[in-house]
């Protein structure tokens, strides 16, 4: 057993140490705060789904997700989603389809809003956190708000009354934003705000892959099993082999 | 109950009299060397994937939908509508990757220990075949999510080979069956994906198995066992340093199988995207010819070829040059076994030059790949400031492109004119552990 022990060791150490060493490479863009937003906080989850549907789904649809498939990963009842969800009136099998027209949606914002299902996949749960957090005033930007994460973003910040408006302090002499100050404070205080984004940033991460759910339920069973199934078959071929010199 | 068995069994070989004797031959009648290490179960382990590829493949397809308009969504309905659908999807992505890990140390193991050389130089070419196949299979299977690095990927691909003069631009055209990654590439890749080039590959696999089976096995000591004494437990005319193949070596890989489903299963189970490695994050965006990804790249396993590509100048009016130093850092290890005139085989007794020189062409591999991912545009910044990126990036880039083939050039001459100071080779076999 130690024979064994002495070479497992340093093969886990090598492929863990490999594992967690290429995933780390992968940080690019500007530095963004770590979002926090986790898919297995079920509570965070229906806080998110809240938020999204109170203040999102006007613009944006989640045409992957469907209202059915949030009541049974989320723990929500049909009726809590039917009636505290669902504004759009769509049956409870149906796709999560915002209804602004897209002509207006061009008139107005000057592009399509777009579709959230992917949206973590895409950019990642930090910047979507980030992004959420970095509105503020700019009187010189077509519908009143920037974003230092998305600069130009053609959103404008219907979460404003929860984080009330911020404001940008520029470095001197140049046109870049060095930081930004609440300088109306909204319903929230920015800790609770935080959350609040942080929720909203679970549910789109949960919208962008649901068998992540499935996954994290299942795979450590797969797991259990075959280390089980390696150390038989560990045991099996030692046995076979005793006899080879 | 038995009996009922004996009496198929029976029946059966009395009409394939062929059956046994082929079974004999490759498993239990099959010695191979007893002296194996941990590199010898990437075989295996690249059959297991192959297999894996082609059942989630198929289930795959039975809800895959090979149209541009609706790849993307039919993905996303795998993910999320179909049974099971994440699942397969997943060990189907995972595979590739891990397909790539697993060929490239069994590809590696056979360089280390002289596996390409004299008797198993056709081993070699079409184990370098599959390879080749496994590229372009790969390559095929990535656009087939039609996600926008999907579109931006086998758009920069393919117009390397517009870059060949006088009929490049036709060419390129007539691979897309368009103008742009379109409807008709996507259909023809599926096929090609999922039918011609599997075909091929398992045609290829049986012919590299068959062609080993011929000629025997190497090991780590690089000693023909077939050479050496005969006689062991089985058979009195069969090497002594053999062992059949099953029980023995089918139980060992058993343990390497378990082994390597515990890091994929935590892969699949854990992090499927592997930090944007093995799933990007640009295509969870479906395929616009319009927006360009901030930066386009292959997939890992493609990335030293592509660094390649990348650092060859273009000169004498054309860019050529680049898209054929690629194809010929593929090349030179198809001619392998000629540019290695040495005849020890094993690294364990080969000069220190020999030494060197393979861990500086892995060392070149790794700087290639890491240029090729975009990881050098990362951390030449980070490390030296504010430095013109392009002109080290290439400056880099160029030397490992160097060492690359270096390599190459340095071991035939290393070799041919006897510069080599080799340790004396056992007569048998050697037992580490």
């Amino acid at each position: 057993m130690t024979k064994l022990m002495k070479r497992i060791i340093p093969s886990i150490g090598l492929v863990v140490g490999l594992l967690v060493g290429s995933m780390q490479v992968q940080a690019e863009g500007p530095e963004l705060a770590s979002s926090g937003a986790s898919v297995r906080d079920q509570a965070s989850l229906q806080r998110g789904a809240r938020l999204f549907f109170d203040y999102c789904v006007g613009c944006h649809s989640l045409k992957y997700v469907r209202y059915s498939r949030i009541s049974e990963d989320l723990g929500l009842s049909e009726q809590d989603v039917m009636q505290n969800l669902n504004f759009t009136g769509a049956r409870f099998d149906d796709p999560i389809v915002s209804h602004m027209p897209a002509e207006s949606a061009t008139k107005w914002f000057g592009k399509d809003p777009p579709d959230l299902s992917l949206e973590v996949s895409a950019k990642g749960d930090d910047w979507v956190y980030n992004y959420l957090n970095s509105f503020y005033l700019d009187p010189s930007s077509p519908i009143g708000w920037n974003n230092t994460v998305l600069p130009n973003a053609a959103m404008p910040f219907p979460l404003a009354e929860l984080q009330g408006e911020q404001t940008a302090v520029m470095k001197p002499g140049s046109d870049e934003v060095e930081k930004l100050t609440l300088s109306h404070p909204g319903k929230m205080t920015p800790a609770q705000y935080q959350q609040a984004t942080r929720d909203l940033t679970s549910f789109l991460e949960y919208a962008s892959e649901p068998a992540a759910l499935q996954r994290h339920q299942y795979g450590i069973w797969v797991l259990l099993f075959l280390v089980m199934f390696t150390l038989l078959a560990y045991v099996l071929k030692k046995e076979y082999w005793k006899d080879v010199h | 109950m038995a009996n009922v068995f004996t009496r198929i069994g029976d029946w059966v070989n009395e009409r394939t009299p062929g059956l046994m004797p082929m079974y004999r031959a490759h498993m239990t009648e099959y010695y191979a060397p007893k002296n194996f290490n941990l590199w010898y179960y990437f075989g295996s382990l690249a059959i297991l994937v192959l297999v894996n590829q082609i059942v989630t493949g198929i289930f795959l397809t039975m809800n895959y939908n090979p149209s541009a308009a609706g790849a993307f969504d039919s993905v996303q309905y795998i993910m999320r509508d179909v049974e099971w659908g994440w699942l397969i999807r997943y060990m189907h992505s995972t595979g590739a990757s891990l397909f790539f890990v697993v060929v490239f140390l069994h590809m590696f193991r056979g360089i280390m220990y002289g596996s390409y050389k004299k008797p198993r130089e056709l081993v070699w070419l079409l184990g370098m075949l599959i390879f080749l196949v496994l590229m372009a299979e790969a390559f095929m299977g990535y656009v087939l999510p039609w996600g926008n690095m999907s579109f931006w990927g086998a758009k920069v691909i393919i117009s390397l080979f517009g870059t060949i003069p006088f009929i490049g631009q036709t060419l390129v055209e007539w691979i897309m069956g368009d103008f742009l990654p379109a409807d008709a590439t996507l259909n023809r890749f599926f096929a090609l994906h999922v039918i011609a080039l599997p075909i091929v590959l398992l045609l290829l696999v049986v012919l590299h198995i068959a062609a080993l089976h011929e000629v025997g096995s190497n090991n780590p000591d690089g000693v023909e066992i077939k050479k050496g004494p005969k006689g062991n437990r089985w058979d009195a005319t069969k090497p002594s340093d053999g062992i059949p193949f099953h029980p023995y070596y089918t139980l060992k890989d058993l343990v390497g199988v378990g082994f390597f489903l515990l890091i994929a299963a935590f892969i699949i189970f854990f992090a499927p995207t592997f930090g944007g490695w093995f799933l990007e994050h640009d295509n969870s965006i479906m395929a616009n010819n319009l927006v360009t990804p901030a930066e386009i790249k292959p997939v890992w396993y493609f990335t030293p070829f592509y660094a390649i590509v990348r650092m060859i100048p273009s000169f004498l009016g054309s860019a050529v040059w680049g898209v054929l130093a690629m194809f010929g850092a593929i090349a030179v290890l198809f001619l392998l076994p000629w540019f290695d005139r040495g005849k020890v085989k094993s690294i364990r007794y080969r000069g220190t030059g020999y030494k060197v020189g393979l861990a500086v062409f892995v060392l070149a591999f790794f700087g290639l790949g890491a240029v090729g991912a975009g990881i050098t545009a990362e951390v030449i910044p980070e490390w030296f400031g504010n430095v013109d990126l392009t002109t080290w990036e290439n400056l880099f880039g160029r030397v490992m492109t160097i060492l690359y083939f270096g390599f190459f050039a340095f071991l035939w001459a290393y070799t041919h004119f006897g510069w080599e100071k080799t340790k004396p080779v056992p007569d048998r076999v050697t037992m580490h552990d």
